[in-house]
């Protein structure tokens, strides 16, 4: 028997699993998408009597869409070695990037709790122009798409919930903790500024503070980030679709 | 439905065979049962077969489509139940069974009509709506059943699907089986040789890596030397003729030998008015014969 297949019904299905109905079960589980990014905004708002509160905002959503995209790891790792689901996907007509896309828009509905409050945040402390919004959601969505296809990478190499949980323990902080993600480079002395620019995190925030006006930067040194944070992205989606073992060998 | 392998093989880190030089052909509508003890291969054959893994060297093919190389195609015929499998706790048999349709391109509709009416069919229609983590080890095992048999898949892959369900549960999941393998080719691995005899139209005996035997129960029979066996109740009971003894308690004995002779002994136990039963040897004794020469002269 034919059967017509909807795309449309394959991404649906990773959402419906590992949000929706996820959400429905376990509502304390929305919780943790919020505490992480709100305590620390909250944190650097206080220690800076308000004065970083319109940047610190900014840092909370990079590290919402960054966790968003490194959940993808514990889950997918959670689904592949604990229920052995993601081997009855693989021998099913769905692919990989269907798969993973389903997994990423689910990581993001998972979390539309706190990108509400996060959203209503920026647009309350962050006066930025339209096109500085289209930069910011531009810079989101790359940011995101980095992390999620490092997720997927690193879940496909996971043997365990265990290791996962360690992959994640080592990520959230240096993606999103260490570089100067809710508050300016500048604060960062030399040499340690360098160590900085290795995460793409940096770049991210650096788009989204000047956006914002909140920092400036030169055309050249604007087209610079963006291409840094694009290759950084171009490169780890690479990755992920390379070396991650969807079959294994 | 059509099964292929030629010599295929697989080495895990270049070191010892988990898979070698596997050859058969396969082809019908009925269950293939792939048995062996622990490590003979049996996963990594059925993983290669559902490519979820790839193989070291030889081809395999599903209905004539190379699972190296053509995966999608294959991916389209077969549908799988993996060993250690679970139904997502969070989930309930509903939204396990709709979801796996769905991950096959059925459309929310269609996967929950289909959804509803497979667990009705299955008994589980009461239990449709509780989460999956309030349901028995057997339903559980049912659920991840219906997933894959709800399917349009033509080929289905089940890799232990019984371990660790009590006696009961397996006979259930068995008439199942039964039922479906009327017009599905279902590959069904197992350490339960009760089970293989049962529902196996062929049956495949792998040990180290090496497919043993791979017949019918009728031919497997013949692979052995003496296809018959008698059981006989005393143990005051002595043979001179040439078969092999298995002492199985202290007044038991099972006898081992071809039909004519296993008649002449029966003949002479009617007369000593001695207890004993006579059959054709089962799945349990040509494995022992072929994979652990446990049978002693």
């Amino acid at each position: 028997m034919k059967i017509k297949r909807s795309v449309s019904s394959q991404l649906l299905a990773s959402v419906l699993v590992n949000a929706i109905y996820a959400m429905i079960n376990y509502p304390v589980v929305m919780i943790n998408t919020l505490l992480a990014p709100l305590s620390i905004l909250a944190v650097v708002t206080f220690a800076s009597h308000g004065t970083l509160l319109p940047i610190a905002a900014e840092g909370a959503l990079i590290m919402n869409m960054v966790g968003n995209g490194t959940s993808v790891q514990g889950d997918l790792s959670h689904l592949k070695n604990d229920m052995k689901l993601q081997d009855m996907v693989v021998s099913s007509p769905t692919s990989a990037a269907i798969y993973i896309s389903g997994m990423a828009i689910s990581e993001i509905v998972y979390s539309i709790p706190t990108l509400s409050l996060l959203i209503i945040l920026n647009l309350l402390y962050v006066h930025a122009s339209l096109l500085g919004w289209v930069e910011i959601f531009l810079d989101m969505m790359l940011i995101f798409a980095f992390s999620t296809s490092l997720g997927f990478l690193l879940s496909t190499f996971s043997s365990d919930i265990v290791q996962s949980w360690a992959f994640s323990g080592i990520l959230s902080p240096i993606l999103s903790t260490i570089p100067p993600v809710y508050y300016p480079i500048t604060y960062i002395p030399y040499p340690y500024r360098y160590l900085a620019y290795l995460s793409p995190t940096t770049y991210a925030a650096e788009i989204a503070q000047y956006a914002a006006g909140k920092i400036y930067m030169s055309s050249s040194d604007l087209l610079l980030t963006w291409l840094v944070l694009i290759t950084f992205t171009i490169v780890m989606l690479f990755l992920a679709i390379k070396k991650s073992r969807w079959r294994e060998y | 439905m059509e099964i292929t392998t030629n010599n295929l093989s697989k080495k895990y880190d270049q070191k010892k065979y988990a898979l070698k030089e596997v050859s058969f052909k396969v082809s019908l509508n009925g269950i293939l049962s792939i048995i062996g003890k622990n490590g003979a291969g049996k996963t990594t054959l059925f993983r290669i077969l559902s490519t979820e893994l790839m193989p070291t060297s030889g081809k395999a093919y599903i209905n004539g489509y190379d699972v190296v190389n053509e995966p999608s195609k294959v991916r389209e015929l077969i549908a799988v139940v993996p060993q250690e499998a679970r139904a997502v706790p969070w989930l309930t048999p509903l939204q396990t069974v709709s979801s796996y349709l769905m991950w096959r391109g059925y459309t929310y509709k269609e996967s929950r009509s289909i959804g509803r009416d497979i667990l009705r069919t299955l008994g589980l229609e009461k239990v449709e709506n509780e989460k999956n983590r309030k349901l028995s080890g057997g339903m559980k095992r049912k659920v991840l059943v219906a997933t894959v048999i709800s399917s349009e898949a033509p080929i289905i892959f089940l890799d232990e699907p019984t371990t660790g369900l009590d006696y009961l549960s397996r006979k259930e999941l068995w008439n199942l089986l039964i039922k479906l393998k009327k017009d599905r080719l279902i590959v069904l691995t197992t350490h339960y040789l009760e089970e293989a005899e049962n529902l196996g139209d062929i049956i495949g005996i792998l040990d180290k890596g090496s497919m043993l035997a791979f017949d019918n129960m009728q031919g497997l029979r013949k692979l052995i030397k003496y296809p018959f066996s008698l059981k006989v109740y005393s143990d005051k009971f002595t043979v001179d003729q040439e078969v092999h003894v298995k002492k199985l308690s202290n007044n038991e004995i099972q006898i081992f030998s071809t039909e004519e002779k296993i008649f002449d002994i029966a003949k002479s136990l009617l007369a000593n008015k001695v207890k004993f039963t006579v059959q054709e040897v089962s799945l349990n004794n040509i494995f022992e014969y072929l994979v652990e020469e446990g049978v002693e002269d």
